[in-house]
């Protein structure tokens, strides 16, 4: 089976540096585009793919390229961003890809800086990253020496400066226009939408934000094609994606699978099982900022398409999992105590309702909760739903919660009947 | 007052944006950098370089984690509290440092080698539970290992002085 996004990866080498990456076939999508496609040629070539956004959303990479103005009357100031601020708790696939091939994010952002015209790019990396932001800033030197950065590359008309921006550890940061705001040297707070960044972002230009996983889909789709590319994936949703198992599993690790993977073939087959001695119990599919799935979804396919058919988000693809020795409330509050500390504090729902939900999550912990909680509880998960905040943080933190308080109903009122949390820790 | 090195990493972080004050964050960490933190004094030497209200860049400064506005000691343990490490045993990690150094969550032990301090998701969840020393990453703790780790930061102060001193 093709593995394009890993297949240079080997963790213990260390990454390719530039003449062996070329040697392997790096750097031929941006020849090929540069010299022989449009840059609308190399945006239509990605609708047509079907990639989807891989940094949890999944919105279509094609139609976010399209929505950036072109032509003689758009801004020739335009921006590309990598967000590499991976922060999503559970979730470690970009780690993988920052350290094991930089140059494959590189050669992704040549090609999506080329479909929409961006002169400047930068990656914005979290501050705790350290041995990606060492591999990176080498690789880009690599690059502007051999001339797949900076002015006329490759002989055309194209010129790209790249430049790593080191972030310092706030999750919001995440959130594009909220990054957009950090890179500009502001407190990082969401943005009001519309306009969306791909109309007016980094300093009101038209701005592309992508995942760093997204974007080392971008050369192998310009090299092998749509068909190869929609082949890749084994259900509705096209290519291959990282996904990741953490918790007390047998072998916790990423894989680099076909789109569509069960999350039972994960748990089972490529994390081992769980340890000896442990039940599975639950698990969140792709980071702290999903529902709470049960053994009744364990072969739901892994994918954007299967998972919102059935009312819930496959997120970043990498799952924690839920043992039956472990407190459900105990995760569910170190989950809300995350949020509560991340929320950047713009908007009140969130703010205050964090806060209240923390609260509440900790005197049931405590054995100090009150029947009368579950309901306020709930009301909560409703209030900080979609439509209520600037951003997503708040209906994130809404998604575990609301789905832990029907599937651990017995759980929350054993914690609040008996006055004691029953499990060890 | 910013000194000349410090100035000059300054201004090749300007260079990469259309107005210098989008560096402030880049400065306020090579400011960090040669001091240790970024102090009142600091702080205000980078909102005068880079034309902006002290108000302002202190609001930037205090939104990140990884700007101290207070004295850390040489080296920040910074601890995983997000929800793979906890699973896998968090606490029982954090408490044995605890013990070991006999200091509390955003403390610095009296001889100023270490300061304690939580830090959400480091991305390494597959390798759980997971802390930060510094720069460096160390994962797939147990209660055996973490004190070892403690203890080559401690030897490794020995060499540091000999080389200062």
């Amino acid at each position: 089976m093709d593995k394009p996004l890993t297949k240079n990866i080997q963790l213990e080498r260390g990454p390719l540096n530039i003449d062996d990456y070329i040697k392997a076939g790096g750097y031929l999508s941006v020849q090929k585009a540069v010299k022989s496609m449009a840059p609308s040629e190399v945006t239509k070539t990605v609708l047509e793919s079907g990639l989807m956004g891989r940094g949890g959303a999944g919105v279509s990479t094609g139609f976010k390229m399209g929505a950036v103005p072109m032509g003689e009357h758009a801004s020739k100031i335009k921006y590309l961003i990598a967000n590499a601020d991976e922060m999503e708790p559970g979730t470690f696939k970009d780690r993988l890809l920052l350290e094991g091939d930089p140059h494959q994010l590189i050669e992704g952002m040549l090609i999506s800086a080329y479909a929409i015209g961006a002169t400047t790019a930068y990656i914005f990396l979290r501050g705790e990253y350290k041995l990606a932001q060492k591999r990176l800033e080498a690789s880009v030197a690599q690059a502007y020496a051999e001339n797949y950065l900076g002015q006329n590359i490759l002989g055309s008309n194209f010129s790209l400066n790249l430049y790593v921006h080191m972030s310092a550890g706030r999750y919001i940061c995440g959130e594009e226009t909220a990054l957009i705001n950090a890179l500009e040297g502001k407190r990082a707070t969401p943005r009001a939408k519309p306009p969306f960044p791909p109309i007016s972002g980094l300093w009101g230009k038209p701005t592309l934000v992508q995942n760093v996983e997204t974007l080392c889909n971008l050369p192998h789709i310009i090299n092998h094609g749509v068909p190869w590319y929609k082949a890749l994936g084994k259900g509705v949703d096209a290519g291959t994606k990282i996904y990741g198992v953490s918790g007390k599993v047998k072998r916790p690790g990423a894989w680099e699978l076909p789109m569509g993977t069960t999350a039972r073939e994960l748990l089972e087959v490529h994390a081992g099982g769980m340890k000896e001695g442990l039940q599975f119990k639950a698990l969140l599919p792709g980071g702290a900022s999903t529902d709470f799935w049960g053994s009744d979804r364990l072969d739901t396919p892994m994918d954007f398409s299967s998972t919102a058919k059935i009312g819930t988000r496959m997120g970043t693809g990498t799952m924690i999992v839920l043992d039956d020795k472990t407190c459900p409330i105990g995760m569910i509050l170190n989950l809300e105590r995350f949020f509560k500390q991340e929320s950047c504090g713009w908007c009140t729902p969130c703010r205050d309702g964090l806060s209240w939900i923390a609260e509440t999550l900790t005197a049931i912990e405590n054995g100090e909760g009150q029947t009368q909680d579950i309901s306020i509880l709930a009301r909560h998960a409703r209030l900080l739903g979609p439509g209520s905040t600037f951003c997503a943080l708040a209906p994130g933190a809404a998604s575990p919660l609301q789905t832990g308080l029907s599937r651990f109903k017995e759980e929350f009122e054993q914690h609040i009947l008996t006055k004691k949390c029953p499990y060890q820790h | 007052m910013l000194s000349t090195e410090e100035t000059h990493e300054i201004d090749l972080e300007i260079k990469k944006f259309p107005y210098k004050q989008s560096a402030c964050l880049e400065a306020l960490a090579i400011v960090q950098h040669h001091r240790g933190y970024v102090s009142n004094e600091a702080l205000k030497a980078v909102a005068q370089y880079l034309e902006m209200s002290e108000t302002e860049l202190d609001g930037i400064g205090t939104f990140y984690n990884l700007i101290y506005r207070k004295p850390v000691g040489e080296n920040v343990i910074r601890i995983c509290d997000s929800v793979s490490c906890w699973i896998l045993g968090y606490e029982k990690i954090k408490a044995k440092i605890k013990n070991e150094l006999g200091i509390d969550l955003g403390q610095t032990t009296p001889d100023n080698r270490f300061t304690l301090l939580p830090t959400q998701c480091l991305g390494t969840c597959d390798h759980a539970p997971a802390l930060m020393i510094g720069d460096d990453l160390h994962r797939d703790l147990d209660e055996n290992n973490v004190v070892q780790i403690l203890k080559s930061y401690q030897e490794k102060r020995v060499v540091k002085d000999t080389i200062d001193g």
